[in-house]
Parts: structure tokens; C-alpha cells; sequence
């Protein structure tokens, strides 16, 4: 048995501690997840009676309903990554442990990471089959903008989560602080799943994948240089 | 070193504001002043008429709510979580009001052109779209503060959004920019000879310095307020 209490710091390794203790109370609560896919899937369905199939083919609709779910999806879970460390001041102990606030910063980013990714891949086959898209090789292109954007849809979310947990409207707050920061997210991540399933090869979506890459390396490294300063000292 | 001095120490000299801020009164006079002359002196545009003359509101707006209310926000902003200094947190409050207050105008003046130039209100342009989201981001920022009650707090947590405020923009310029564009180019900042008429120009250098000096006039006001608010605050704590 390893001695806890003289263990080496470490980055990854209390990293990936933190989202899974996340994962795994989300696995035994199921409570954020279950909502997140159901509203994920109710909301496909209902969208489906605003489209008059005749006027619009369901290849251009699809990319936009899809980015919009995922968004609103997306803040359900990030919601719930400070909530579940609030009750009985957990948190407190959580940065009293010898974890570095990076390191718990890229914990829950993880944690959320993993649950958004989970309702995508969900949402994305209902999608396919309630807008009978065709199926074919182009979704392993939609799947990495679906990584590449989920990403810095994660490192953004999990920050503004855990400033709009320190104020007075907390859950009102989170999607007027982070929507604004996923305009360059969301954007480019629906024109290139647009032109993807439109049959269009990867190389013609090199500028959406490029601004979604950079997107994700800056906002990643700033959210975890930020996140110390939204916790109270 | 007793309770009572520490006290003392630590609260804000309260000063008792002057009940007329001349430097408003000034300013106010400077922009009636430019109105007038960009109405009665200022020749039209050959193409697009009296509307032109929103051009002289519309700019300077434009340059002092994007570019400078923006970037102070956000540098006071960085500013303050590095030395924690309560007065670099009044400026970038009174900044992002005041800022916000000209992004207003700027799409209210911007949306009555188009519809004179290009036929419509609103169109799904990049730099208005850029416009749009920035005053969204700067909206936020206000909602934000207004909803912290704790006075560090507030300061340390709008600091963080203001930052990163800064690093969006050249996000939001490039995502924009994937579709077409319909404003016009730069016409004053542009490396040539602005293509403008002497008389134009000089309004519109007159406008500038008019609407600089109610902007500074402005957040100059603001920042006083928020000087005697938080020295209230101070002494109803005490």
C-alpha cells in the first residue's frame, strides 16, 4: 500500500483523480447525464417539427441544430461541476489537499469534457437518423471537429462555471457569461460538420479546424492560468 | 496601533463632489458644437446625403467604445488581479459602463446608415457582428459585477472576464471573417490620404476631440461616484 499522505505531486495524475471522483458521482447519481441526453434528444425531436423538409434540405439544417443542442446540453453538465462540490463546503477540502489549482482546474475540465463528449455521441447518430443523414466515412470528420470543439467548448465552460458559482444568479449566470465565448466555437464547428456532410473533403475545412485548434490551445492554457484567481483565497 | 486608526488608515479620504462637473459641461458644449458644424458647415456627401453626417457620431464612438473603453477594462482589469489595487477596479467599472453606453450608440447610429446605404437595418456582417457580440460581452461583464455582492470578489471576478475578454476578440474578428464583408473599408485610418474632403476631415477631426473629451468627462464622473460608494460602504462596515 502506497503512503498517501508523502506522495509526489503530480499534474496528470491528480488531474485525472479529480474527474474521475467527478465521473464517478455523476456515474452513480446519473442525475446530470440523464437530463442532459434527454434534452439533448427531446430537443432533436421537437426541432424536427420546425423543419419543413421540403424547403430546406436536412444536410444544412442539421449542422446548426446539432452545435445548438450541444451548447445548451453542454451547460447542464458544466452546471453541475462546481454545484457538487458546494454542498458541505467540499471545495474547501479539495484545495486544502496537496492537488495544485491547475490541477484541479484540468480535473473537472475532464470530467466535463468526458460528459459532453458522452451526449455528442448520443446526439450524434439520433441526429443522423431523425434528419435522415446519410451515413458514411464524413462522420470520423464530424467526430475530431466534435473533439476539437468540445475541447475548448470545456476549458471556457468549466471557468465560467466556477465564477458564476461564487455570485448571486449562479446557474442564471453561466450561459450570459459563456456564450459570447463560444461564438468562435460554435461558428466554425457548424460550418465545417455543414460542409463535411455535404460530402466536402476534410482539407476544404482546414480554416474552421485551424481556428478551432488555436481556439483551444489559447483558451486552454488561459482558463487553467485564470481559474486560481476565481477561487477565494 | 489602535482599532479606530487602523481604520482610518485603510478608508478612502472622502471628498465632497462639486454639484456641477464642469469637464461634463465642457464636453457636452464640444459635441453641440460639432453637431452644429457638421449640419450647417460640413458639405453632404455627394452619395449618401445628410446620413453621411452620422459619420461624425458613428467613428468616434466607435473608436472610443471598442477599442480604448475595451481595452482599459481589460487592462485594468489584469492590472488588478496582479497589485489589488481598489482604484484599478473603479476604472474598469466606470470604463465598461461608459464603454458600454458608446457600443450603444455606435449600433443604434450604425443600424440608421445601413439602412440608408445598404437598404437595411441589420445585416449579419462581420464587423457588425463583431460589434454585436462586444457589446453582448461588455453587457455581461456589468450583469456580472451586478451580481457579486462582496466588493473583492466582484473586482477579482470581473478582472478574470475582462482578460479574457481580450483574448476573444481577435477570436470572434477571425470566426466573423469566414463570411463576406459589406462595410466600408477604413476611410480616416487608412495608410493613404484619407478619401475624404478637407472640410469632412476637419469635423471630423473636431469630433473626435469632442466626443474623446465627454468620454474622458464620463469615466471621469463614474469613477468619482464609485470613489464615494465604496467609502460609504467603508464607513457603514466601521
Amino acid at each position: 500500500m502506497s503512503n498517501l499522505a508523502f506522495r509526489e505531486p503530480s499534474f496528470i495524475a491528480d488531474a485525472i483523480r479529480i474527474a474521475r471522483k467527478d465521473l464517478l458521482i455523476e456515474f452513480r447519481s446519473r442525475s446530470g447525464f440523464l437530463s442532459a441526453v434527454v434534452f439533448a434528444l427531446l430537443s432533436l425531436a421537437i426541432f424536427r417539427f420546425s423543419w419543413d423538409p421540403t424547403a430546406v434540405r436536412s444536410t444544412l439544417l442539421a449542422p446548426g441544430i446539432l452545435w445548438v443542442i450541444f451548447t445548451f446540453a453542454g451547460l447542464l453538465g458544466l452546471n453541475r461541476s462546481f454545484n457538487v462540490e458546494q454542498v458541505d463546503r467540499a471545495m474547501d477540502a479539495l484545495l486544502a489537499s496537496p492537488v495544485s489549482r491547475e490541477a484541479v482546474f484540468a480535473g473537472k475540465a475532464l470530467g466535463n469534457f468526458v460528459f459532453v463528449m458522452a451526449v455528442q455521441l448520443l446526439a450524434l447518430p439520433t441526429l443522423a437518423l431523425f434528419f435522415g443523414l446519410p451515413v458514411g466515412p464524413e462522420w470520423w470528420g464530424v467526430l475530431a471537429v466534435a473533439l476539437l470543439a468540445g475541447a475548448g467548448f470545456v476549458a471556457v465552460g468549466t471557468l465560467f462555471a466556477a465564477v458564476a458559482s461564487n455570485t448571486r444568479l449562479a446557474e442564471m449566470l453561466l450561459p450570459m457569461l459563456a456564450l459570447p465565448f463560444f461564438v468562435p466555437v460554435l461558428i466554425p464547428a457548424a460550418q465545417a460538420t455543414s460542409s463535411l456532410l455535404a460530402g466536402r473533403p476534410i482539407s476544404e475545412v482546414l480554416p474552421e479546424l485551424k481556428i478551432l485548434g488555436a481556439f483551444d490551445i489559447v483558451f486552454m492554457a488561459a482558463c487553467a492560468l485564470a481559474f486560481p484567481f476565481t477561487l477565494e483565497e | 496601533m489602535t482599532t479606530a486608526s487602523a481604520l482610518d488608515a485603510r478608508a478612502t479620504p472622502v471628498r465632497r463632489l462639486p454639484p456641477v462637473d464642469w469637464l461634463l459641461v465642457l464636453s457636452a458644449l464640444a459635441v453641440a458644437g460639432v453637431v452644429a458644424r457638421a449640419t450647417l458647415y460640413t458639405p453632404a456627401d455627394a452619395m449618401l446625403g445628410a446620413v453621411q453626417r452620422l459619420f461624425y457620431v458613428h467613428v468616434p464612438s466607435a473608436i472610443l467604445g471598442m477599442y480604448v473603453a475595451c481595452s482599459v477594462m481589460a487592462i485594468a482589469g489584469g492590472l488588478y488581479l496582479w497589485i489589488k489595487d481598489d482604484r484599478l477596479d473603479r476604472i474598469a467599472e466606470s470604463a465598461a459602463e461608459v464603454g458600454f453606453v458608446f457600443l450603444t450608440v455606435v449600433l443604434v447610429t450604425g443600424s440608421i446608415w445601413g439602412k440608408a446605404s445598404w437598404g437595411t437595418y441589420w445585416a449579419w456582417e462581420p464587423r457588425l457582428t463583431s460589434a454585436l457580440f462586444l457589446w453582448f460581452l461588455v453587457l455581461s461583464y456589468l450583469v456580472l459585477r451586478d451580481a457579486i455582492e462582496n466588493r473583492e470578489a466582484r473586482a477579482r471576478l470581473s478582472a478574470v472576464l475582462g482578460v479574457l475578454a481580450l483574448l476573444l476578440v481577435p477570436f470572434i474578428h477571425m470566426t466573423v471573417y469566414l463570411f463576406r464583408g459589406l462595410h466600408p473599408e477604413p476611410i480616416v485610418l487608412k495608410p493613404e490620404k484619407p478619401a475624404m474632403s478637407p472640410e469632412m476631415l476637419s469635423t471630423f477631426g473636431f469630433a473626435m476631440l469632442a466626443f474623446g473629451l465627454l468620454f474622458f468627462a464620463m469615466i471621469r464622473l463614474r469613477y468619482q461616484w464609485a470613489t464615494a460608494r465604496d467609502a460609504r460602504a467603508e464607513l457603514e462596515q466601521a
